[in-house]
């Protein structure tokens, strides 16, 4: 696979290390649940459990070898086909600026 | 009609003629016992123990495809018991044991040969890990040798043994494990459950679960409404897929594993060797080609094929380790698709869903684990709890803090 990086334009995928599910960008926040129980149940479900869809899925890459930067890449995982790349970080700061 | 050495001299000699299909094809009824979703080994071998040890022989399995189309079809058809934790290791074995009398059970030529394997280790560190390795498996009652460099060296003498930064120390063997003919694992189970009574109906793809006050009563599919008692899931890949028709999120992602064949070559690999300085595996068929493999692609995949780097990484392992394959040509790749689980080990439980029951999780080791899958499913299925040797295989164990990580990875699929 070609990633084409925003930065730096199309790298090996070889040259990524891969995360997983974009769910990851979501931590928990801590201070805003009080019961344990239920605190206990969203970090479990963030860390262990997966939607793990077919077709297209939005994944976390590291630029390991290259700039190490983290991409969100949308990719169809049923074909391998590369739809979107994006620079997790301005991901991450669009998705705080809808939800906070 | 029994398959023996009788048999196939009396339909030899009238030109084979009266051989007749191994299993039926039958219509779905309109309710059965209990389902069992996907046609593969161990949804095969699960109802195969469930008629033949729990009596329970008003069943179906019910497949997309073609039975024995799926991973079943396309592994590299190892067999062993070398695991190191407790909660894995009495489960292996119990499957390993079901491999040595399966033949003889299902009245099939499943080929099982105990041709051994050797776990190569190239440091005092990794000799340490594999004699505590091979300690645990001998008090679970499994078998384990240390093997030291010379007897390596008489055993196969073309290894890399002095390769400068990963020299062969030696390696510690289980010398039941081996191979066996995957697509007649498949097929001779469907031939038994089927001589059993069980229903196999193949091309009715599940599009949904019947659920009725919260329970699960059968399912739906593109043949039509079965209901049933008790509905298992087998279908290791598709696990989420499936599961995700009843609203569950499970700890699993898909990745794709691929394995390689060469030509076919002359005997010179006696058992299964794996690397232990990078990951890669190699035997050899009864048909000559080598079989070999290495590392999962590591990132979400459906697709069943693979991409180069990884080929790279295996054919360098290859390599380092057994440098004559260098000139064997290659003739066959390709890739499957494995249920990666959290800690890399299997689910053989309930769900929070009365009536639906689920086998998923065997990363990519679930080809060695199909008699014994099928066997503690179909406990599970038949008696509603777990078997002695699958109690740590249950879906919350994340929660409950007892995870079965064998590598220690934590919670990192393609890093098991």
């Amino acid at each position: 696979m070609i990633i084409p990086h925003p930065l730096l334009g199309p790298r090996d995928a070889a040259e990524f290390t891969y995360l997983g599910d974009t769910s990851l960008l979501m931590r928990p926040d801590p201070s805003a649940e009080a019961k344990p129980e239920k605190l206990m149940q969203a970090f479990h479900d963030y860390v262990h459990l997966r939607d793990n869809p077919t077709g297209v899925h939005k994944e976390l890459w590291f630029h390991e070898q290259g700039d190490r930067s983290w991409l969100v890449v949308t990719r169809n995982i049923s074909t391998h086909e590369i739809i979107a790349v994006e620079l997790a970080s301005d991901v991450k700061k669009a998705s705080k600026g809808k939800s906070k | 009609m029994r398959y023996s050495i009788w048999s196939i001299i009396k339909q030899g000699l009238r030109s084979n003629r009266d051989w007749k299909t191994a299993w039926r094809d039958p219509e779905p009824k309109a309710s059965y016992d209990a389902v069992i979703i996907g046609g593969g080994g161990h949804g095969l071998a699960t109802a195969y123990y469930l008629a033949s040890e729990h009596g329970m022989t008003n069943i179906a399995v019910i497949e997309k495809g073609w039975i024995g189309g799926g991973n079943v079809g396309r592994n590299t058809t190892i067999i062993r018991s070398n695991y190191l934790l407790p909660g894995n290791e009495a489960f292996y074995e119990l499957s390993l044991k079901l491999w040595e009398g399966l033949e003889q059970s299902i009245n099939y030529n499943a080929m099982v040969s105990q041709r051994g394997i050797i776990n190569l280790f190239h440091s005092d560190a990794q000799r340490d890990a594999a004699v505590r390795r091979g300690n645990s498996m001998i008090l679970h009652g499994a078998d384990a040798t240390l093997l030291n460099q010379d007897d390596l060296r008489r055993m196969c003498p073309y290894l890399d043994f002095e390769n400068a930064r990963f020299p062969i120390m030696g390696g510690l063997m289980q010398k039941r494990g081996g191979s066996v003919r995957h697509d007649a694992v498949a097929w001779g189970y469907a031939r038994a459950a089927d001589l059993l009574g069980v229903d196999i109906i193949q091309n009715c793809e599940v599009t949904g679960f019947i659920m009725e006050a919260g329970k699960c009563v059968g399912v739906d599919t593109t043949r039509g409404k079965i209901r049933a008692k008790k509905t298992g899931v087998a279908v290791a890949g598709s696990t989420s897929r499936v599961m995700g028709k009843a609203g569950m999120r499970l700890p699993i992602e898909s990745h794709v594993l691929q394995a390689f064949v060469s030509e076919g070559l002359k005997p010179i690999i006696p058992g299964v060797i794996t690397y232990g300085a990078g990951h890669f595996y190699i035997s050899q068929s009864d048909k000559g080609g080598l079989v070999f493999g290495g590392d999962i692609d590591g990132y979400n995949s459906y697709a069943q094929r693979g991409n180069l780097p990884v080929v790279e990484d295996v054919c360098e392992g290859g390599m380092a380790l057994v440098p004559m394959i260098g000139k064997a040509k290659l003739l066959r790749m390709w890739g499957g698709i494995m249920d990666m689980s959290m800690d890399g080990s299997p689910f053989i439980d309930k769900t929070d869903i009365p009536g639906l029951y689920l086998n998923a999780g065997w990363c990519y080791g679930g080809f060695k684990a199909t008699p014994g899958s099928g066997w503690c499913f179909a406990h599970l299925l038949a008696t509603d709890t777990s078997h002695d040797v699958a109690t740590a295989y249950r879906i919350n164990r994340f929660q409950s803090g007892a995870a079965l990580d064998e590598k220690g990875s934590g919670a990192q699929p393609n890093l098991h």
